[in-house]
């Protein structure tokens, strides 16, 4: 079934959209993470404006990570003081992203950046997972207990003053580094269409020892409201976001990630952490193949005005 | 399909019992305003006419030629060439087309070098290769050579999407007088204003020339959503906000296991 998308100006086939948001909900249940940097790249493949396509990837993980928040949250995994100071700094970072996000695409590189942004992101946090995650899988397999968080072991980033008391997670630390990790991620998924959880867990766990407890519940809180936020500065200064298509998505997203959830429960920590690992770094590997390739046409078309 | 029919009757008509003069051309499009809704997938307009003559013109032993030329709304067009900067692959030089169609058909009865001479088709603009592209240059528009590189990309990649089209078959006489040419209209095509301009040839002379336009707007929800996208901007992301939260928590109500 055929559906004309309103903002994207194209048709496409519903199913194959509904099919794509269930596959990335799927995954994004499975992993814990938004899953945008999955979504992006395949609605550009479909042939919708990659401007339009960051924009509504962000409507459309706004909606599965809210849902999943609800469920955090019931759970008590949801650390509230962390979130708010993590947001403090979200909110100034998307804002920023969505300026330069605006820059760039009338100086006509916002797709090189994209595409760059994908391969220097996506192949560093992919690399570091498998690295990271192959040496806990086979410490556990030579019979050592995988620690994760080491008590004692002290970066420099606790050094820094205004130090704040985070009850739930029971961590120490200072406001500074809260803040910078906050800006970062907004700034990061406003330009780059993607949540960033699978950049905020990671930084979470290693640069401030947030335990897994709360970890995941605290970050899909952040990226629920960098993306809300993130939608709606993209449709007031853009007017990229799609609605009908970031509709399509979030019903297949969430229910996708109903699945993906029951799926992730059946797997230990490390290996989930190797194979999505191997998912960031195979999808950066592709993007890098692109900007490296000699493409197959050189030649390409760009509207003044137009939607990318 | 029966109001076309109804617009080749009336023409038909016309024909009959027109006044005497030199050859002059009467169309009318079966449509003129396309309608996109949610499930437009592209579709199909039918041009009518007649060349109208009387007993003091010119018999046509070789018969009438007609050249249809159909441009959608212009705008500005860029297209760029990609080239190894530092290893990758980017895009580096580009070129602007100033008012250059966003739609593009040019339909005739049979080849155009076949109906007129090169020069003619030069000079009215006849076909993809002779349409004539600018480029500014300062404050002042300069042609495009026919046979420069983007420009020739340009045609190519809109042909691509069918947004660029040259058909040597889509028009029809029905009679030596009467024809019927068809204007294919992609699901890509941009919303606006489409010129039609039609010239008649005898020959390989320009005879008469007519015009007409058509309009391509969205209906329905389509129009809604992108006219609340573009005026209320603000309220339209709050408003598309809100169904992605709806969504998320209808979602966890649905599913919700305890």
């Amino acid at each position: 079934m055929q559906i004309y998308l309103p903002i994207a100006d194209i048709p496409v086939n519903v199913f194959v959209v509904l099919a794509m948001g269930v596959a990335v909900g799927f995954i994004s249940g499975m992993f814990g993470i938004g899953g945008g940097f999955l979504m992006t790249p395949l609605l550009i493949f479909l042939g919708v404006p990659p401007g339009v396509a960051v924009a509504s990837v962000s409507t459309h993980i706004a909606a599965s990570s809210f849902s999943s928040a609800i469920n955090y949250w019931r759970r008590r995994a949801v650390d509230p003081s962390l979130a708010l100071m993590l947001l403090a700094g979200g909110i100034l970072g998307t804002g920023g992203g969505v300026w330069l996000f605006t820059i760039l695409r009338s100086a006509d590189v916002l797709d090189l950046m994209i595409a760059l942004s994908y391969v220097v992101l996506l192949s560093a946090v992919g690399g570091l997972m498998v690295v990271e995650s192959v040496r806990v899988i086979l410490r556990t397999y030579k019979g050592k207990p995988a620690v994760l968080r080491r008590p004692g072991s002290h970066l420099w980033i606790h050094g820094l003053p205004f130090k704040l008391r985070f009850k739930r997670s029971k961590i120490y630390v200072s406001a500074i580094p809260v803040w910078a990790i906050g800006f970062i991620i907004g700034f990061i998924g406003a330009m780059m269409g993607i949540g960033g959880g699978f950049l905020l867990v990671p930084m979470l766990i290693y640069l401030l020892r947030v335990p897994t407890a709360t970890v995941i519940g605290t970050s899909t809180v952040l990226t629920l409201v960098t993306m809300a936020s993130a939608t709606v500065m993209h449709a007031a200064t853009n007017h990229l976001v799609d609605a009908m298509l970031a509709l399509i998505l979030m019903i297949g997203g969430v229910t996708g990630a109903q699945f993906g959830t029951r799926a992730g429960h059946r797997m230990s920590a490390e290996r989930l952490r190797f194979l999505l690992g191997l998912l960031v770094l195979g999808v950066g590997f592709r993007f890098a193949l692109e900007l490296l390739l000699p493409p197959q046409e050189l030649y390409s078309i760009r509207f003044i005005g137009g939607g990318s | 399909m029966k109001r076309s029919l109804a617009a080749f009757a009336l023409i038909a008509l016309a024909a009959a019992c027109a006044p005497a003069q030199a050859e002059k051309l009467v169309s009318s499009l079966s449509t003129h305003q396309v309608m996109i809704s949610s499930s437009f997938t592209g579709t199909e307009l039918v041009l009518f006419g007649s060349v109208e003559r009387d007993g003091s013109t010119v018999p046509r032993r070789g018969g009438y030629d007609l050249v249809v030329t159909v441009a959608g709304p212009r705008q500005t067009l860029v297209t760029r060439k990609k080239d190894r900067v530092l290893g990758i692959w980017a895009n580096a030089e580009s070129r602007a087309f100033t008012e250059a169609p966003t739609y593009l058909a040019v339909l005739s009865n049979r080849p155009i070098d076949a109906i007129t001479t090169p020069e003619t088709m030069q000079k009215l603009g006849l076909g993809l290769a002779n349409v004539p592209f600018f480029q500014q240059a300062g404050i002042s528009k300069v042609l495009t050579v026919p046979d420069d590189t983007f420009r020739n990309a340009l045609i190519r990649l809109k042909g691509t999407h069918g947004l660029y089209r040259e058909e040597n078959n889509a028009v029809t006489f029905l009679t030596p007088n009467l024809f019927r040419a068809s204007i294919q209209i992609p699901a890509e095509a941009p919303l606006g204003t489409y010129e039609v301009d039609i010239k008649l040839f005898a020959d390989g002379a320009s005879l008469a020339q007519t015009t007409s336009a058509l309009e391509i707007v969205k209906v329905g929800i389509e129009q809604y959503v992108a006219s609340t996208a573009r005026d209320h901007a603000l309220l339209y992301g709050l408003a598309t906000m809100l169904m992605a939260l709806a969504t998320g928590w209808l979602a966890s109500v649905i599913f919700r296991r305890d």
